[in-house]
């Protein structure tokens, strides 16, 4: 493997000669530098049919720019990973044409289901396109895992909807009473119980997940129902880190031994939930938020990620479109994921205060 | 002299009488005084408007690319009901808030900006204003 870009100031380098890429990268790093590398990481498209074939063009272009740029890096990525979200209401005329905006990528793809993807159909036209809804494979010497975090209890799904599209509507609107919390239930946690039996405890696992495993702001779904008992599976392994999409931001946090790294969406931004006055939200105290979004730039607040992986840790990079481009690492020294210029309250900036 | 005293006299007298008819006709005239059920149905009145804004709010109608005001302001989130009017640095001028949601309308929702005696507008308003209870106003606050 090429490793001109892999450090750190070398990587700036190398993204600098791409010019301002808006790009978070994540990096696990070994001892052995062969088993570096980098993987990149694109979501939550909501890619949106407004009718026939006219969609809608603001959330067409986060894709078609998240897409374009992914494939100038160089080194190239490993491989690439799509966050969930795909579709607004999980139509095979959404999937179908964010599909192929995503089949313009050059490398391999790998996909997480998200509820707007799912709550349709569920699930059965995107597993035409992408496969089972949850899988794990090894790759140099890391252990991912990708869950479909986003179902819920069985009574909702079957409830008293007159259609299939009522009730995936109902599961689209963000802050719609009438949803269900995450789950990722217990068929799955079985499976995966099983699928960590084989893994070494010391061997590095990447959890790729569309919600939170993590409670942070129900209202949102910001949230998986069963995160606590999924945290528990995982305490004994050295290092675990939970790479998860939904929630529009920049979010991290560290519990235990399991480090946790939000995407971005190509889409649109979303506040964070404390800037919701009427509810008590439990934004991890480590995470300092991206700058506000200015409505005026199309594309502030969004864009895809590159992740470098080393000594079984991620560095999220991201290149942001109109701000300051921010890494969030894991430190080893404090063990938790750090921003690399605005962790001290000191270095923070006006735009990164929400209210 | 005596008239000026008769003159006195039919003034507080009228005014006695004006005063006394006032007095008998009951509270009802008093602006000062209203009773639970009026507030309850004014609240009521007020509620109905706030959930005709979240209606609104939701709604894939407004503008013309089915994409809804919620998609991106969950709850009315982020659009900062108490810091309006203020400086809107991009347009180069003081706005009000509904200057801001027809803007909304007519970017990210590709729509027509609402007439501002809409009862539309009003609605959204109401809506928003209702998410945001409780905060302090912090008019041209960024």
């Amino acid at each position: 493997m090429n490793e001109t870009c892999f450090s750190r100031r070398d990587f700036l380098k190398c993204a600098g000669a791409l010019g301002v890429l808006p790009l978070s990268t994540i990096e696990i790093a070994f001892a052995d530098p062969q088993k570096n590398f980098t993987f990149a990481y694109i979501s939550d498209s909501h890619i949106q049919q407004i009718r026939g074939t006219e969609f809608v063009r603001n959330w067409d272009r986060g894709l078609i720019r998240a897409v374009a740029e992914t494939n100038l890096l160089d080194p190239k990525p490993d491989f690439v990973m799509f966050g969930g979200d795909l579709a607004q209401l999980g139509k095979k005329e959404e999937l179908d044409h964010g599909g192929e905006i995503l089949s313009g990528l050059k490398y391999e793809l790998h996909c997480v289901l998200g509820e707007h993807d799912y709550y349709l159909d569920l699930g059965e036209y995107w597993s035409k396109l992408y496969g089972p809804h949850y899988y794990s494979w090894d790759h140099k010497g890391v252990h991912f895992i990708t869950l479909n975090s986003i179902l819920t209890y069985d009574k909702w799904i079957h409830g008293p909807w007159p259609n299939d599209m009522q009730r995936m509507v109902e599961m689209a609107g963000l802050d719609n009473p009438n949803g269900s919390p995450f789950l990722v239930g217990e068929k799955q946690r079985t499976w995966l119980q099983k699928d960590l039996e084989k893994v070494g405890k010391d061997t590095p696992v990447v959890i790729f997940s569309h919600s939170p495993i993590q409670k942070i702001y129900k209202g949102w779904n910001f949230w998986t129902e069963d995160a606590d008992e999924i945290q528990a599976m995982l305490k004994d392994y050295k290092d675990v880190t939970v790479v998860y999409g939904h929630v529009h931001q920049i979010q991290y946090n560290q519990i235990g031994n399991i480090s946790f790294n939000a995407v971005m969406a190509t889409a649109w931004p979303w506040p964070y939930p404390q800037s919701y006055a009427q509810a008590e939200s439990h934004l991890p105290k480590l995470t300092i938020p991206m700058n506000r979004a200015d409505p005026f730039f199309e594309r502030d607040a969004t864009g895809w990620q590159l992740i470098d992986l080393s000594n079984g840790r991620v560095a999220m990079r991201y290149n942001l479109y109109n701000n300051t481009n921010r890494t969030v690492a894991y430190n080893p020294a404090t063990r938790q994921p750090e921003d690399k210029m605005y962790q001290s309250s000191a270095a923070q900036i006006a735009p990164q205060i929400h209210f | 002299m005596l008239k000026r005293y008769i003159g006195i006299f039919v003034i507080l007298l009228i005014l006695v009488v004006v005063g006394g008819v006032m007095f008998l006709n009951g509270p009802a005239t008093r602006a000062d005084q209203f009773s639970d059920e009026d507030l309850a149905r004014w609240q009521e009145e007020y509620m109905n408007v706030v959930k005709k804004g979240r209606e609104l709010w939701t709604s894939p109608n407004l503008g013309t690319n089915q994409v809804a005001c919620a998609q991106c302001h969950p709850n009315g989130a982020n659009t900062h009901p108490e810091t309006y009017p203020k400086f809107q640095q991009q347009l180069g001028r003081v706005v009000a808030l509904r200057d801001m949601i027809n803007w909304c309308l007519m970017n990210p929702l590709e729509g027509e900006a609402l007439k501002m005696d809409d009862p539309r507008l009003v609605a959204i308003e109401a809506y928003l204003a209702y998410e945001r209870r409780g905060v302090p106003l912090a008019p041209g606050k960024h």
